[in-house]
């Protein structure tokens, strides 16, 4: 075969685009290689451990886990209802309202996570602690709830999960606003027509049409507030024994791989990459559930 | 038939009315935690940034005049060498899921990875290169940190030049291969030409978004209170790290100021970015 510029370019892009795959199997192979030692000195006990020790070298992921689970959730469950709103309204609104207002939204995704973090630190955890927490406790009595917590001190999982909620919100509500407009006017004008409200054409018509890509839009959201570092490690306490209350001190698996490893050799330093390999293992799982079902509504839509 | 049965229009109507008052509640919300983030930035920064915080290297506490430029030329350094590493390759992979990998299987599974890629958090990738370079070649270096961001712009600048390049026409591949232009010369300065300022758009989105990355940058580039000795081998200063330095291992109001000061810059770069590609991108819509 004759040898041409097209085949040589061809060649060149077809070599940069499988540079995707490798990675992604680097990331893996280099984080399984780097914690091998840990795997072997703990085995499968690492997740279901929650001990964490350097001093004794005894290391377990459990707490890190349950912490980065109940941020993620406090996050989620703070952003969902706000990011599905508020697409609803930019999706209805007219196109003189929408624009700014989906840029607005768009620029709280453009700020960095170390602002964040210190927004959170200099400016939350002050009103958390002397405002949010005590009104939540001593006037609604919040604290009778199991593992709500006593007392508060700014910082802990509370107050991580409701920045980490800031900071997903535009990706979850970028998402969301995709797929509202993918509803055919069609149906939704005929949804008027029959005499339903906003409200149950909303609920009938647009979420039933874009189930699926409200689905992804929910994993892309889980999959930010999963990894995100700077900002939860600021406020969150950096507290490694087992998660006592919501207001309590604790750590997610990004926010002890970032605060340990500088001091970490040996055994411990092993111990946090397979923390990372385990926190791949959950972005992945996660990143391709939300792409499975953003793929499906596009195929849909055509 | 359940869902035909009678409700009350009492009801219905006030359920939307309830809905209605969320939704505004949701709009005057996030608006408002806009307005106050930026608000406690341009506060709190304003009062750092003076010609010494911009032009003085930033220097251990105590010493009066401070400043942060190392930093700063240490993050447009990094910034700039992870864009020269990545625009290439990653332009050359999108325009390879564009052009050539239409209907193929494979091109749907790297566009799914890339996908999947961009969500990745950040520090696994600054892991990845702490053990790929910082390890092998004994020191954190800036060049570290440049590659590791290199890495996180590859997916999105990848996506962003498939998109962009979607959207030629199709009569202007065929007609520049019916003037019997070779494929890569219709490629390169035919459809690329015509996305270019989507292109730019997508680079500059890019950068905007890896100039604040801390976390990777912890492990690779660290940081340091002096000028860059050397950008191969040596640790670089830059603004993230600084921020997050200043702002957690520090107890001197002084410094929590700078650490502001510093945000208040990163984030007027960043509002610059993106507003300049919102006129990179009304030009197009307005040119055709």
């Amino acid at each position: 075969m004759k040898i041409s510029t097209d085949f040589i370019f061809k060649k060149a892009c077809r070599l940069c685009a499988f540079a995707v795959p490798i990675f992604i199997s680097a990331f893996f192979v280099q984080l399984a290689v780097s914690s091998s030692e840990a795997w072997k000195v703990f085995g499968l006990d690492f997740i279901v451990s929650g001990e964490w020790n350097p001093v004794s070298e005894k290391f377990g992921a459990l707490n890190a886990i349950i912490g980065t689970l109940i941020t993620t959730l406090i996050a989620l469950s703070a952003s969902l209802p706000l990011a599905f709103a508020l697409a609803l309204f930019i999706a209805d609104a007219p196109e003189i309202m929408a624009k700014p207002l989906a840029h607005a939204i768009d620029l709280l995704a453009s700020i960095p996570s170390v602002i964040y973090g210190m927004w959170g630190l200099f400016v939350i955890c002050p009103i958390m602690q002397n405002i949010v927490q005590p009104f939540l406790i001593e006037t609604l009595h919040f604290g009778k709830i199991p593992f709500f917590g006593t007392q508060g001190n700014g910082f802990g999982f509370l107050t991580a999960g409701l920045i980490l909620a800031v900071m997903v919100l535009p990706y979850i509500c970028a998402v969301m606003r995709d797929v509202f407009k993918m509803t055919p006017p069609m149906l939704r004008e005929a949804a008027f027509g029959i005499g339903c409200t906003r409200f149950e054409t909303a609920k009938d018509i647009v979420v039933k049409y874009g189930k699926r890509g409200i689905l992804g839009g929910i994993f892309i959201g889980l999959g930010r507030a999963l990894g995100e570092t700077m900002a939860v490690l600021f406020v969150i306490g950096n507290f490694m024994g087992p998660p006592a209350s919501l207001m309590g001190s604790g750590t997610t698996i990004a926010s002890t791989i970032a605060n340990n490893f500088a001091e970490a050799d040996g055994l411990h330093k092993s111990a946090l990459f397979a923390l990372g390999l385990i926190l791949l293992a959950m972005s992945l799982l996660i990143q391709a559930v939300s792409q499975y079902c953003l793929n499906k509504t596009d195929a849909n839509s055509n | 038939m359940q869902n035909l049965k009678f409700k009350s229009l009492f009801f219905r109507k006030l359920k939307n009315g309830l809905f209605s008052i969320f939704s505004f509640f949701a709009v005057a919300s996030s608006l408002f935690l806009i307005g106050w983030i930026l608000f406690e930035i341009i506060k709190n920064g304003a009062g750092a940034i003076s010609w010494e915080f911009l032009t003085n290297p930033s220097i251990p506490y105590g010493i009066p005049d401070a400043g942060i430029s190392n930093a700063i030329i240490g993050t447009v350094l990094i910034t700039f060498t992870a864009a020269a590493i990545s625009i290439a390759p990653a332009m050359l992979a999108g325009i390879y899921l564009a052009e050539f990998g239409k209907n193929k299987k494979h091109a749907g599974a790297i566009r799914f990875g890339a996908n999947v890629m961009m969500g990745i958090p950040s520090i696994l990738v600054g892991l990845f290169i702490y053990m790929a370079v910082v390890v092998p070649s004994g020191n954190f270096s800036g060049l570290a940190g440049a590659i590791a961001l290199a890495i996180i712009m590859f997916p999105i600048i990848m996506r962003t030049t498939e998109d962009m390049m979607a959207m030629v026409p199709n009569h202007l591949r065929e007609a520049s291969l019916a003037l019997g232009m070779t494929k890569t010369r219709s490629t390169l300065g035919i459809v690329c030409r015509s996305a270019k300022n989507g292109l730019i758009t997508g680079i500059l989105l890019a950068i905007a978004r890896v100039s604040g990355e801390t976390a990777p940058l912890l492990f690779t580039a660290l940081f340091c209170d002096d000028y860059i000795q050397n950008f191969f081998s040596q640790p670089t200063a830059n603004m993230p790290v600084l921020i997050a330095e200043y702002a957690t291992n520090s107890p001197f109001e002084e410094m929590h100021k700078s650490a502001w000061g510093a945000s208040l810059i990163i984030i007027l770069a960043i509002l610059a970015i993106n507003v300049s590609t919102r006129i990179l991108l009304r030009e197009k819509k307005n040119g055709h």
